[in-house]
């Protein structure tokens, strides 16, 4: 794989992109810090560990479904199976866990094996069927819906039988070490994922195609490159982070829950532009994604601690979403 | 540039800091995890819930997720009321096993825990308020059988697979039947989600289906609501309406003779009790394993007798 052709797409949309992905960064991460700030000061109860450790373990899963939500999106896509995906890939570890009492590690790969063949799929259907991704996705977000509930038989699946499964997500090696930081496993897989799917977009040929796909797909279908087998690639990757988030969010709640996960989507796609990442593709960081979960995570903790009544806290929150991309556009004219 | 964002935040922040209530040193706090706020059902709960909280002078505070799948939300929403050193948390479990390590963490904090609306499979709550839902969905089934004339075909349209109440209602109501009326069959048994919508679009396909149907049984608010549309819809007569709950639209089904009748809950008592029992245990009192909160068979003729009237809500 030649370098120098394959910087050809991408440059356009490194360079003149970068500083202003920086400085949004600087404005997502700036808000975070106004947030945790101003909690603190409207609540004494906010800034305790044991709270923190919840906004963390709240942010996990949605966080690794923004991850995921991000690679996509960045292509000029979108995916909205990311949900019932993570569910459909929780049920598959149930399956191969409890149903078949294979080992744990089998659970896992199993799982992440099955996001990954499900991103494959939606990944064909939108390249060899030409399904836009909207379309596409929507159509996998409901098969897998429906394939959790039949393949569970409706019921949740629990992981008694499996020890240490809910270590996964419950437990801390962090807090073994430092017990005064209990920071649950869960996050430092979101922060795994995330490191490794920074370095995806930043270093590695993949991470060049989904940016430059993202700015001008037509531009790199002429210059020789198949951009099918790239873009299937790059859904069966999201797919494979939605297995993590399944994982996680299974072990959490040591149970698969086949009924869950529609709605998820959306707010990880919230995540995803909350950090700055452009629905028309092309900008994004990982590193935003991951700020953007947090301040989604802190806010609705926030809210709750100071006992804000439940529907101003949707009204609050669906107000800052549209606040932090107005702020977006905005820097962009300049 | 950098200042808007932080202007907005800055604004944002001052904004809910100027908003928080005036805490008082030794007031009570009592947060109830519920599984859902924004039904009529849970409406009623909190107000029973706020009841007591006038009477027994604490201050509560009520939160449930937007649907009955979110299991993750609601663990948030407990760790969230956790962090806000209550006196004792009421708490509706959407899954139990899911929120056994959070339920001890507020045994080891001596948080008392009061269950209400469905049971927890732990012996962490000192208490559950709630209604016995299998023997109230028999009761649907007694009523239904007895409308029929004891035999035919009846169909359920329930609101879910998974929950408890979805459940325990549906077998409630098909194991009743089975056990004490060899005659009448059970055609099918839908799920809906509660919502209105799904639930009327399920009824309408078994009403096309079936046109034999004698009964239709909805298990909640939405699948009787959705039932009657769908019979309203499709002009049908005859079919024996029998739901579960109560609401403004019910309520009228019921006056109008669509529906012959409902089964309802207490969720007024259901909050009251879960508070009252908080604040019992708080005091040190002995309390009973189960909080049987009642339930009652309403049709157009009791519906405005003041025992009934006083567990429906709107």
């Amino acid at each position: 794989m030649s370098l120098a052709t394959d910087q050809k797409p991408a440059a356009p949309a490194t360079s003149t992109v970068g500083g202003a992905v920086a400085y949004q960064r600087l404005l997502a991460f700036a808000s975070l810090v106004a947030l945790l700030i101003g909690f603190s000061f409207a609540s004494s109860n906010f800034m305790q560990t044991s709270n923190m450790m919840a906004i963390l373990q709240s942010a996990s899963v949605n966080g690794v479904l923004a991850v995921a939500a991000t690679l996509v999106i960045i292509t000029g896509g979108i995916d909205l199976s990311v949900g019932t995906l993570m569910t459909f890939c929780a049920v598959i570890a149930g399956v191969i866990l409890t149903k078949m009492g294979l080992p744990l590690m089998v659970g896992v790969i199993g799982a992440i094996g099955a996001g990954a063949l499900c991103g494959l799929c939606s990944g064909t259907f939108v390249t060899k069927m030409n399904i836009p991704p909207f379309i596409a996705t929507l159509g996998m977000m409901l098969m897998l819906k429906g394939l959790s509930l039949i393949i569970s038989g409706t019921r949740p699946i629990y992981f008694n039988d499996t020890p240490g499964f809910d270590q996964i997500s419950r437990g801390s090696i962090i807090g073994d070490i430092i017990p005064a930081l209990p920071v649950p496993n869960g996050v430092l897989i979101l922060f795994l994922v995330a490191a490794a799917a920074s370095f995806v977009l930043s270093r590695t040929v993949l991470g060049r195609y989904i940016f430059a796909l993202g700015s001008n797909e037509e531009a790199v279908r002429l210059s020789g490159v198949n951009t099918d087998r790239w873009k299937m690639a790059i859904y069966a990757l999201a797919g494979a982070i939605c297995g993590i988030a399944g994982i996680l969010i299974a072990s959490r709640l040591n149970s698969a829950q086949p009924a869950l996960g529609q709605g998820y989507e959306l707010e990880a796609i919230a995540a995803v532009v909350i950090g700055g990442t452009s629905l028309a593709g092309g900008r994004g960081t990982i590193l935003g994604t991951l700020i953007g979960a947090l301040i989604m995570a802190v806010l609705t903790n926030g809210l709750r601690v100071m006992a804000v009544a439940q529907e101003w806290q949707t009204v609050v929150t669906g107000a800052i979403i549209i606040l932090a991309v107005y702020a977006d556009m905005i820097r962009q004219k300049k | 540039m950098l200042s808007r964002r932080f202007i907005l935040g800055a604004l944002s922040a001052a904004a809910l800091v100027g908003s928080t209530p005036a805490m008082a040193q030794d007031e009570i706090y009592i947060p109830l995890i519920s599984k859902g706020f924004q039904h009529q059902f849970w409406q009623a709960v909190q107000l029973g819930a706020e009841r007591a909280a006038e009477e027994f002078d604490v201050r509560i505070t009520f939160e449930g997720p937007d649907n009955e799948t979110m299991v993750d939300r609601q663990m948030d929403m407990l760790a969230a009321a956790l962090a806000n050193n209550p006196a004792a948390i009421g708490f509706a479990a959407l899954d139990s096993q899911a929120a056994i390590p959070l339920l001890r963490q507020a045994n080891e904090a001596g948080i008392p825990v009061i269950a209400f609306d469905s049971g927890v499979d732990s012996d962490i709550p000192l208490s559950t308020a709630t209604t016995d839902n299998v023997a109230a969905a028999a009761l649907a089934a007694d009523r239904m059988a007895e409308l029929i004339g004891g035999s035919g075909q009846v169909a359920v349209v329930a609101h879910d697979q998974t929950s408890r109440t979805g459940i325990d209602r549906r077998d409630g109501f098909v194991n009743r039947i089975a056990e004490a009326y060899p005659d009448i069959e059970v055609v099918t048994i839908q799920y809906g989600q509660g919502d209105h919508l799904r639930s009327t679009e399920v009824a309408t396909a078994i009403l096309i289906a079936n046109p034999d149907l004698a009964g239709i049984f909805g298990t909640n608010e939405g699948s009787a609501i959705g039932v009657v549309n769908a019979a309203n819809e499709l002009g049908t007569e005859g079919v024996v309406i029998i739901g579960y709950d109560s609401g403004a639209a019910q309520m009228q089904a019921i006056r109008d003779g669509v529906m012959a009748g409902a089964i309802t809950q207490n969720p007024v008592g259901i909050g009251y009790e879960t508070v009252r029992a908080a604040v019992a245990a708080l005091n040190g009192e002995e309390l009973p394993e189960i909080i049987d909160t009642g339930f009652y068979y309403y049709d157009a003729s009791n519906i405005d007798d003041p025992e009934i009237a006083a567990v429906l809500y709107d």
